[in-house]
């Protein structure tokens, strides 16, 4: 039932090109057709070889020139046939793709966050890849393969039909043989697989903590674990591809059968002059032919089915319903950096409350730093003001308005952010610094660098700011990444801040600078810092406390000094040492 | 092939009789037509029915020892492939345990892991179609053409002109494309990319709303992939039609022919018939055997690609096992004048470092990210060799010791926390198998992980999943120290292994760690200045140099680099707090 809704969804992916399919089928027949004439020619024209002086020259010249008619005819439809549903299908797979690539960007990050990305990935990838092999088999098979079935018996009942019922009958023995062996080796290789499965995991395992494995001694052990999965791999191996080999040879063997029955009977029947030589030859050739589309059919029917398997995973990655869109008076607006939390209630989780009640209210150029443990929530709250999650309860307000009532787009110019994951386009720096503001100039680009005090590695670099960073940033080090992002920020420089110290990973130097721009950034704007140094905690306006996802206390520090909380242990085991 | 050769050889037997047995099949095959035309020649023609029942019984006949020789031929292949195969992934395990740390580090993990698994399986694969196809169809081919010669030599010569020109078409199309299809998935690649890091960005991208653009780059990038696709789709589609039409061409060159050696006598209508049939024959072997080679190319690649690692020699020898004893000795550890390069790295890791240390000390080694200080560690249980200069353990040069006294002497927990699956007591007593329960215990207590052991339900039974993907982050870390302790080193090394730990954990640790066996000489390798400042000894590395050696205090004095990563983590005045 779900099969065929997916079966009908893909049927209107493909109706924008109804057209090549309605050609390709024309084409389809008519290369069927040509094809299944050649046969006929050439037994008619052995018919008028009947003997010495007895070659009847016109007629088999005539149908010479039919066959090479025929096979020109077969050929041009044939390309044609090809190029029309290579066109459909990657044209259906591009749309699928763009269509797919379109969903993520208004996903909810909800769900993006509960997904994995190498999941969406091999969705939008390998899915599609696998969808698009199965839907061009199917293509190219599944119709010509039927009309060659039809066509054949047609002919071979019109010649005669006691020979086609030998054919007719015998053949599906073929498929039975197939099928026969499928069901036993398909027991084999689930066998494989789960035996191979087991020791990718194990070479997995001790591949990746080989310097564990030498530095403590164990490679014996782990080369007694693996050759025992080895040897098992190889018996069950041998079983499964011996088993699935046999296929071919037995389809074969019941083919050359049906072969030398239809042989046998045309033999006799013709010595009784019911049909001539060269339809004895037809006869040979179709018999030989029939049973190959049967079993393409039948490889056609899996991998379709394979295909439709995927394309429902990629509909329902479509399927999940968008963010909620912006409200239609939704407005547009520059902020003077007041913002508001009143009563906010989130969690991710309805049965685990996060935020309850929490309220805050931040002056233009207000520092809120935010503190606790790691894993303790954090992002949490950028999340939120950000407007990545929505709140459950309470508002959240800038200069008054509530978030939900402006433009998601309006709401997040206003924040600059620098995350700790620091996430960089693959391209050049240039680009990266001109993210959030493609139209800039090189000299405002070099403005921003050197505000972030980038410029000068940016320069050392070979290419300047034409260095093409590659995927994720794998030439750069992860403290000149920092830099980046800062300088991507800078080159906006909104009114409101989202930073994020790092932790570790960055030599001091470079700690030190990264420091220095993010100071001179908050100068004058309201900023939230999820905070790691006593220096910039000491300095924020207000601290929020946070521990595994609450907010526990809140204040500034002496304030919160003088409270003897959790911040107070917090604070001494950090820096009280 | 000279690694694969070895195994091969212990299925010498089976790898000689697949082919021969499949060749035997083929010339079943080739019999075929033979038999088919003198039914007609004699048998319909004397209207002898005997002839024909015993030339239609000879068909069957053969289609059946066929399938003997084809089974036998299939089981020896599936035997050879899969044996070799299994020797391959054996001994390439084996090698992966010898290899040192440098040349690990070289070749990546994840190359390692492919080499044991696709790789190996696409040159069992490869092996596999190779014995059973590489004699079949150059047989098939050419055994046409001599049976073609015996029936007439004048025509014959038609299939010495269709054969080349087949395989030009089928060989150089398959040569024009092959690059074609790199190029396309070179393109799927960039899509990939672009789709990976659409996922990964999400946050930043729309932080800058740029959902936009990414969606309308992802769609270029996504065309020009189809553009390439059809590209190719185009050429490669010409492979049926110019195959068949060329067969198609020498079988009306054999009927044109044929018609005049029918008419002069020389030929029966048998025989025209038994020409066209081996002329179909042709072009099935040949497709086939491009396919062969297809699959050959990928798996001789593979099969180099392995090789590559087995080549790869350690460069690191250790002296067999000795019964050297340590010296009488006060002194746990000394570097002299020690520097450290890592292949194809052209600066220098670590540079001049000297320093001593006496049993029962613990080492505080504190610097930025790339400052040396993994580096400087792994010299001691010698996962790597210095460059120049000496390490002495326990009196003696590193060298002197054999692997397994010199690990069984260095307890290392490495930054990188891996644990393997089983369960808590397997990855323990993977640090000494004769542990006792006590023994476990305690070092549990020690690594703080006892409290979090006991609240499982099975204990020290509770199954680990592959890379402890049901423990968190620090209940790894804490279980990878532990498995350090158990092993009752005398030098004990944490590499920077209180990441993961929050900081009163982390000071409960080291609590712990004072309370060793008086002997026992730790390292503390860490960022913070918290972990390590009282140890009895820092060592302040900056880029590869000693830039400070003393205690807590004494560095505050005299070494800037100390007082700025202190200052940068406890802010100016951090003394005071």
């Amino acid at each position: 039932m779900k099969q065929k809704k997916t079966f009908f969804r893909v049927l209107r992916r493909i109706r924008p090109y109804s057209f090549f399919v309605i050609l390709s089928i024309l084409c389809g027949a008519v290369s069927v057709a040509a094809q299944l004439l050649v046969p006929i020619f050439c037994g008619d024209a052995i018919d008028y070889m009947l003997g010495i002086g007895r070659v009847d020259f016109e007629a088999v010249e005539k149908l010479i020139f039919s066959i090479a008619l025929v096979t020109a005819l077969s050929a041009a439809a044939q390309w044609v046939l090809a190029a029309c549903n290579n066109r459909v299908t990657f044209c259906v797979s591009r749309d699928l793709r763009n269509e797919a690539m379109n969903k993520i960007q208004n996903l909810p990050l909800s769900y993006l966050d509960a997904h994995p990305s190498g999941d969406l990935v091999s969705r939008i990838i390998a899915d599609v890849d696998t969808f698009a092999d199965g839907l061009l088999m199917g293509f190219t098979q599944f119709f010509t393969g039927i009309l060659t079935i039809l066509g054949t018996l047609g002919i071979m009942l019109f010649l005669n039909p006691g020979i086609t019922a030998i054919v007719v009958l015998l053949t599906p023995l073929s498929l039975f043989v197939a099928g026969f062996i499928a069901k036993r080796t398909y027991k084999y290789f689930g066998k494989q697989a789960k035996v191979r499965g087991e020791q990718t995991a194990l070479i997995n395992e001790m591949v990746e903590g080989q310097k564990v494995v030498q530095a403590f001694g164990y490679e014996e052990k782990s080369m007694e674990a693996f050759d025992e999965v080895n040897e098992r791999l190889r018996d069950v191996s041998v079983k499964a591809v011996f088993f699935s080999s046999l296929t071919n040879p037995s389809t074969r063997l019941v083919n050359n059968i049906v072969y030398a029955g239809v042989g046998l009977a045309s033999a006799m029947i013709a010595i009784s002059g019911g049909i001539t030589i060269g339809e004895l030859s037809i006869f040979l050739s179709y018999a030989s032919q029939y049973a190959k589309p049967f079993n393409e059919i039948s490889g056609v029917v899996t991998e379709m089915q394979n295909a439709l398997a995927c394309a429902a995973r990629i509909f329902e990655l479509v399927d999940v319903p968008d963010e909620m869109p912006d409200k239609e008076n939704a407005a547009e607006f520059q902020s003077q950096g007041q913002v508001s939390l009143s009563y906010v209630s989130f969690s991710y989780d309805p049965d685990k409350p996060l935020i309850e009640d929490l309220n805050l209210e931040v002056k233009p150029g207000q520092r809120i730093a935010i503190v606790g443990p790691t894993g303790c929530g954090k992002t949490t709250l950028i999340n939120l003001l950000m407007r990545f999650y929505d709140v459950r309860q309470g508002s959240i307000k800038i200069d008054g308005t509530d978030i939900r009532d402006m433009t998601r787009h309006s709401l997040r110019q206003n924040f600059g952010m620098v995350l700790q994951d620091t996430w960089l386009k693959a391209g050049t720096i240039r680009e990266n610094i001109a993210y959030g503001k493609p139209e800039a100039s090189i000299e405002e680009v070099i403005e921003a660098a050197k505000a972030a005090h980038a410029h000068g590695f940016i320069r050392r670099l070979p290419e300047g700011y034409d260095t093409v960073i590659s995927e994720n940033g794998g030439n750069i080090s992860q403290g000149q990444k920092q830099l980046l992002c800062i300088a991507r920020v800078m080159l906006c420089l909104p009114p409101m801040l989202i930073l994020d110290e790092a932790t570790s990973n960055i030599d001091t130097r470079t700690e030190i600078r990264i420091q220095e721009a993010f100071a001179r950034m908050m100068k004058g704007r309201t900023s939230f810092l999820v905070a790691h140094r006593l220096s910039t905690i000491r300095e924020a306006d207000v601290i929020l406390v946070m521990k595994d996802g609450h907010i526990l206390e809140k204040g500034t520090h002496e304030s919160l000094m003088a409270r003897h909380g959790f911040y107070e242990k917090l604070y001494n085991s950090q820096f009280g040492g | 092939m000279k690694y694969l050769k070895i195994y091969l050889k212990d299925y010498k037997r089976d790898s000689i009789l697949a082919p021969l047995f499949k060749m035997l099949e083929a010339m079943f095959d080739l019999l075929v037509p033979v038999v088919v035309a003198h039914i007609i020649n004699v048998g319909i023609a004397n209207r002898d029915r005997g002839d024909i029942l015993g030339c239609c019984g000879i068909l069957v006949l053969m289609a059946i020892v066929g399938l003997c020789c084809s089974f036998t031929a299939q089981y020896f292949a599936a035997r050879a492939a899969i044996g070799s195969a299994t020797g391959l992934r054996h001994m390439l395990f084996a090698h992966i345990q010898k290899l040192g740390f440098s040349e690990m580090d070289t070749i990546g993990s994840s190359t390692l892991i492919t080499r044991m698994t696709s790789d190996i399986n696409q040159v069992q694969n490869g092996l596999n179609l190779f014995l059973r196809l590489f004699l079949r169809s150059p047989f098939i081919v050419f055994g046409a053409m001599v049976m073609a010669f015996t029936i007439n030599g004048k025509i014959a010569l038609i299939f010495v002109v269709t054969i080349p020109v087949l395989s030009v078409i089928i060989f150089g199309l398959m040569a024009v494309t092959s690059p074609l299809y790199k190029k396309v998935q070179g393109k799927l690649d960039v899509i990939t990319g672009n789709a990976r890091e659409n996922l990964s960005g999400v946050r930043v991208i729309r932080a800058f709303g740029r959902e936009k653009q990414e969606t309308e780059n992802f769609s270029r990038a996504n065309g020009e992939l189809v553009k390439g696709q059809l590209f190719v789709g185009r050429i490669s589609a010409l492979m049926n039609p110019l195959t068949y039409s060329v067969v198609n061409i020498g079988i009306i060159a054999i009927l044109w022919a044929g018609s005049r050696s029918v008419e002069t006598g020389v030929l029966m209508s048998g025989d025209i018939v038994a020409l066209v049939n081996y002329m179909s024959q042709i072009l099935v072997e040949l497709v086939k055997l491009a396919n062969l080679i297809v699959t050959m190319s990928r798996a001789m690649a593979s099969l180099g690609r392995v090789e590559q690692i087995l080549d790869t020699k350690t460069v690191m020898e250790f002296p067999e096992k000795t019964t050297i004893r340590e010296e009488n000795t006060e002194e746990a550890v000394r570097f002299d004048h020690v520097s450290l390069s890592y292949a194809q790295a052209g600066e220098e890791s670590l540079s001049d470092i000297s320093f001593s240390v006496k049993k029962g000390e613990t080492i505080g080694i504190i610097g930025g990210t790339g400052s040396g200080k993994s580096s400087l560690v792994h010299l001691i249980p010698r996962f790597y060799d210095a460059t120049s200069g000496e390490i002495f353990l326990l009196g003696r040069s590193v060298k002197e010791w054999d692997r397994e006294t010199l690990r069984q002497k260095v307890g290392i927990v490495m930054q990188k926390v891996q644990v393997f699956s089983g369960t808590i007591r397997s990855n323990l007593l993977m640090g000494n198998e004769g542990a006792g329960e006590e023994e476990m215990w305690q070092a549990l207590r020690a690594a703080q992980a006892e409290e979090f052991v006991r609240k499982k339900s099975e204990g020290l039974d509770e199954p680990i999943e592959q890379g402890g993907r049901n423990l968190s982050g620090g209940q790894k870390q804490r279980l990878t120290i532990a498995r350090a302790l158990v092993r009752k080193p005398e030098i004990l090394i944490l590499d920077d292994s209180s990441s993961a730990l929050d900081y009163a954990t982390d000071a409960a640790l080291r609590k712990a760690l004072k309370n060793l066996p008086s002997n026992v000489t730790v390292f503390l390798v860490s960022q913070r200045t918290s972990s390590i400042r009282h140890a009895d000894h820092i060592l302040v590395l900056d880029d590869g140099k000693a830039a400070g050696w003393g205690t807590h205090e004494e560095l505050l004095e005299s070494c800037q680099i100390y007082r700025e990563i202190y200052e940068s983590q406890y802010g100016k005045g951090g003394n005071a707090v």
